[in-house]
């Protein structure tokens, strides 16, 4: 007679904490080198604040890769489109945005953000619809589709909005930053990663304490299995595409607010920029594109202040390193 | 047919266009003198033998490449840098292509070996990721590449316009540098053209071809697929960079704007995918048709635009503005990958049926 009954607990998944102590370590290792704790506090600030940003565009990309194996190249025109949206709220209303009280500037902030994620959400969906479902599983033509989706979409801004550079302020109670002591910290960087948190917050428990995310996860390590279960894992792709696309939507918000100006061509620079971070994180897992997000800002900016002339290629070297440390990823969910 | 390499166009109206082009082409300085259809037709020369070299990877082998642009760039800046620093001389050209082909070469030999492993997808970004690199290293190295001024250079005694070799008066046209600096890049992309016409025909290229309709397979065949890929990215590579060349020599400007730009990659993309993937003849077809609507079909829009904006229509002036040409191709560049993936040589070569 054996017992078949399980007795002592499951046995704990594996917990992989390496890629995680990664950017603290590499925070600490820049401390001695930069010298001085006042700047290294503002580097670290400002790369936390710039990698949550790129983290809340890049996130929707990995999922979606992660789940259908599609991998949007036109995912850049979604920032765009979200940025551009903003600026038809926050223009309009700049007295508002120029009011110099808390309340009222996130009173205008928190529409424009809401408007571009549903703008962008919603071109999600007729690109998914129109560009993407008839070429699903042809990884040529999806590059090629999202890649004239992209043009598409760039020259629509343009012959919507003109050509210009759009100025967009920062509203007047973000400006400025907190002096503790000697450290000054910029008031929109701590905004952006209280926002980064959020979405990141949010995107995990949804993941990891609800049946659609149980599904996601489940449909990012075996599609197949999921659709022979039963569930209708397009319509699912099709909501996590449009989440996705929103919220690079709201990323493009955020990044114009950061730079001060909107411009079609900001979609294709950050391209560049998120789709390192998703190879970095390892493509389809939410976690790793975290962490690559945070690694690839504080390259940048720790680069920026100690080699000026390195931060040009700091991020192709961070990548290669990475993928010669593991070669799919920090973390490699996907068999793919 | 030898010289074709036994691979004709097999389409009576699309060998009677490829003659039409060509013949368009050879003529051009005799019929039309002018600077603007001497640069259209250079133009078109030039980015037909490129559109050719990106097809080979795309075509042929099934791989996505956004660092065409790079060894296009690289070509180009090697000329410029040549014969900025050694004067116009003959001698500098030879450096520059002594210098500028290998550093291709030595290139896609890195990322191929590098990231021609995986799959079609990672390369695809990671090439783009190289590619805005360099991008932002040849506009921040000024003290090489003159930054985003680029570098303006004079070309050897015998290619400048300046030069009279045959007056008008003897032939009834003028024979200077400039007809002659546009003969040879017809001459060089001509050659160019065949002699991938001649690789894709090639063992080597069937094994390409095998590789892009399975690549498994085509490796329990024995073939080694990672070096097949490599040697392909290599060859295209250094087809780009000759490309490269030619433009430098006839701009006698190399910039990050007229050589290394990512919208020269999503150009060149455009053409060879409304061209036909996969043919080769497909990279005249669509250089011409581009270039012939970059440079046409904005005087026609324009046209259009103030038509709309006369009768005061909303919204229309704006798709219309003769610099919104790009949104007209960048649509019928997803109509075609989704109605016709074989472009307009596939078209040609095997006409839609009618339903009986």
């Amino acid at each position: 007679m054996t017992d078949l009954a399980a007795t002592g607990a499951l046995p704990k998944p594996k917990r992989d904490l390496l890629p995680v102590l990664l950017p603290a370590v590499l925070a600490l290792a820049m401390l001695p080198l930069i010298g001085s704790g006042s700047s290294w506090v503002t580097l670290t600030v400002a790369s936390l604040a710039m990698g949550m940003m790129i983290f809340i565009m890049a996130s929707g990309l990995t999922l979606v890769f992660g789940l259908m194996d599609v991998l949007n190249f036109g995912h850049g025109a979604f920032i765009s489109v979200g940025a551009y949206v903003a600026t038809l709220v926050l223009l309009p209303l700049a007295t508002l945005v120029q009011a110099d009280s808390l309340l009222t500037n996130l009173a205008v902030l928190a529409p424009a953000a809401l408007l571009s994620m549903a703008v962008s959400g919603a071109l999600g969906l007729v690109v998914e619809r129109v560009l993407i479902l008839p070429v699903y599983g042809q990884h040529l033509k999806q590059i090629l589709m999202t890649t004239g989706g992209l043009i598409v979409a760039e020259q629509a801004l343009y012959a919507l909005w003109g050509p210009q550079i759009i100025p967009l302020p920062l509203p007047t109670s973000l400006r400025g930053s907190f002096i503790i002591g000697d450290i000054a910290i910029a008031k929109y960087r701590l905004l952006a990663m209280l926002v980064g948190l959020i979405v990141f917050c949010g995107i995990q428990l949804v993941l990891n304490r609800t049946k659609i995310g149980l599904l996601i996860r489940a449909g990012v390590e075996n599609r197949e299995m999921v659709e022979a279960l039963g569930y209708r894992i397009r319509r699912l792709f099709l909501g996590v595409f449009m989440v996705g696309s929103g919220l690079a939507g709201l990323g493009g918000v955020m990044w114009a607010l950061y730079r001060e100006q909107v411009h079609a061509s900001m979609g294709n620079d950050l391209t560049v920029l998120v789709f390192i971070v998703v190879i970095i994180g390892g493509l389809g897992s939410i976690g790793g594109c975290f962490i690559g997000a945070l690694l690839v800002a504080m390259v940048a900016n720790y680069g920026g202040f100690l080699v000026p002339k390195l931060a040009l290629v700091s991020n192709i070297l961070l990548m290669v390193a990475i993928l010669m440390w593991r070669p799919r990823g920090l973390y490699a969910v996907t068999s793919r | 047919m030898m010289i074709l390499s036994g691979d004709p166009p097999r389409s009576r109206a699309l060998t009677l266009i490829l003659v039409v082009i060509i013949a368009g082409l050879a003529i051009t300085p005799l019929v039309f003198p002018g600077a603007k259809a001497m640069n259209v037709a250079t133009k078109i020369c030039i980015f037909a033998a490129l559109v050719a070299s990106y097809d080979l990877l795309l075509g042929y082998t099934g791989t996505v490449s956004f660092a065409h642009t790079m060894f296009y760039g690289i070509g180009s800046y090697a000329i410029a840098i040549a014969l900025y620093a050694m004067g116009p001389n003959w001698a500098a050209v030879a450096t520059g292509v002594v210098i500028g082909l290998p550093l291709a070469m030595a290139l896609a030999l890195a990322i191929g070996l590098f990231s021609l492993r995986v799959e079609a997808i990672f390369f695809a970004m990671i090439t783009l990721a190289v590619a805005s690199a360099f991008l932002v290293l040849a506009s921040q190295l000024s003290w090489l590449t003159g930054g985003e001024d680029g570098r303006s250079f004079q070309l050897p005694e015998l290619l400048r316009p300046g030069t009279v070799l045959i007056s008008k008066s003897t032939l009834g046209f003028e024979l200077n540098g400039r007809v002659l600096t546009y003969y040879l890049i017809f001459i060089a992309s001509a050659a160019m053209i065949l002699a991938l016409l001649r690789v894709v025909n090639s063992p080597f290229g069937r094994v390409l071809q095998a590789i892009r309709e399975n690549r498994f397979r085509a490796e329990a065949l024995g073939f080694r697929t990672v070096f097949h890929l490599t040697y392909a990215n290599c060859i295209a590579a250094l087809v780009a960079a000759s490309a490269g060349m030619l433009n430098a020599l006839w701009l006698r400007y190399t910039g990050p704007d007229t050589s290394l730009s990512f919208s020269i990659m999503l150009d060149i993309l455009l053409m060879v995918v409304i061209g036909g993937m996969g043919t080769i003849y497909g990279a005249i077809i669509g250089a011409t048709i581009f270039i012939l609507a970059q440079n046409y079909l904005q005087a026609l829009m324009g046209a259009a635009f103030n038509a709309a904006a006369e009768a005061g229509l909303p919204l229309l002036p704006g798709l219309l503005h003769p610099d919104r040409w790009l949104l007209w191709l960048g649509l019928l560049f997803i109509a075609s990958v989704y109605f016709f993936p074989t472009g307009v040589v596939g078209r040609l070569r095997n006409p839609p049926r009618k339903s009986a």
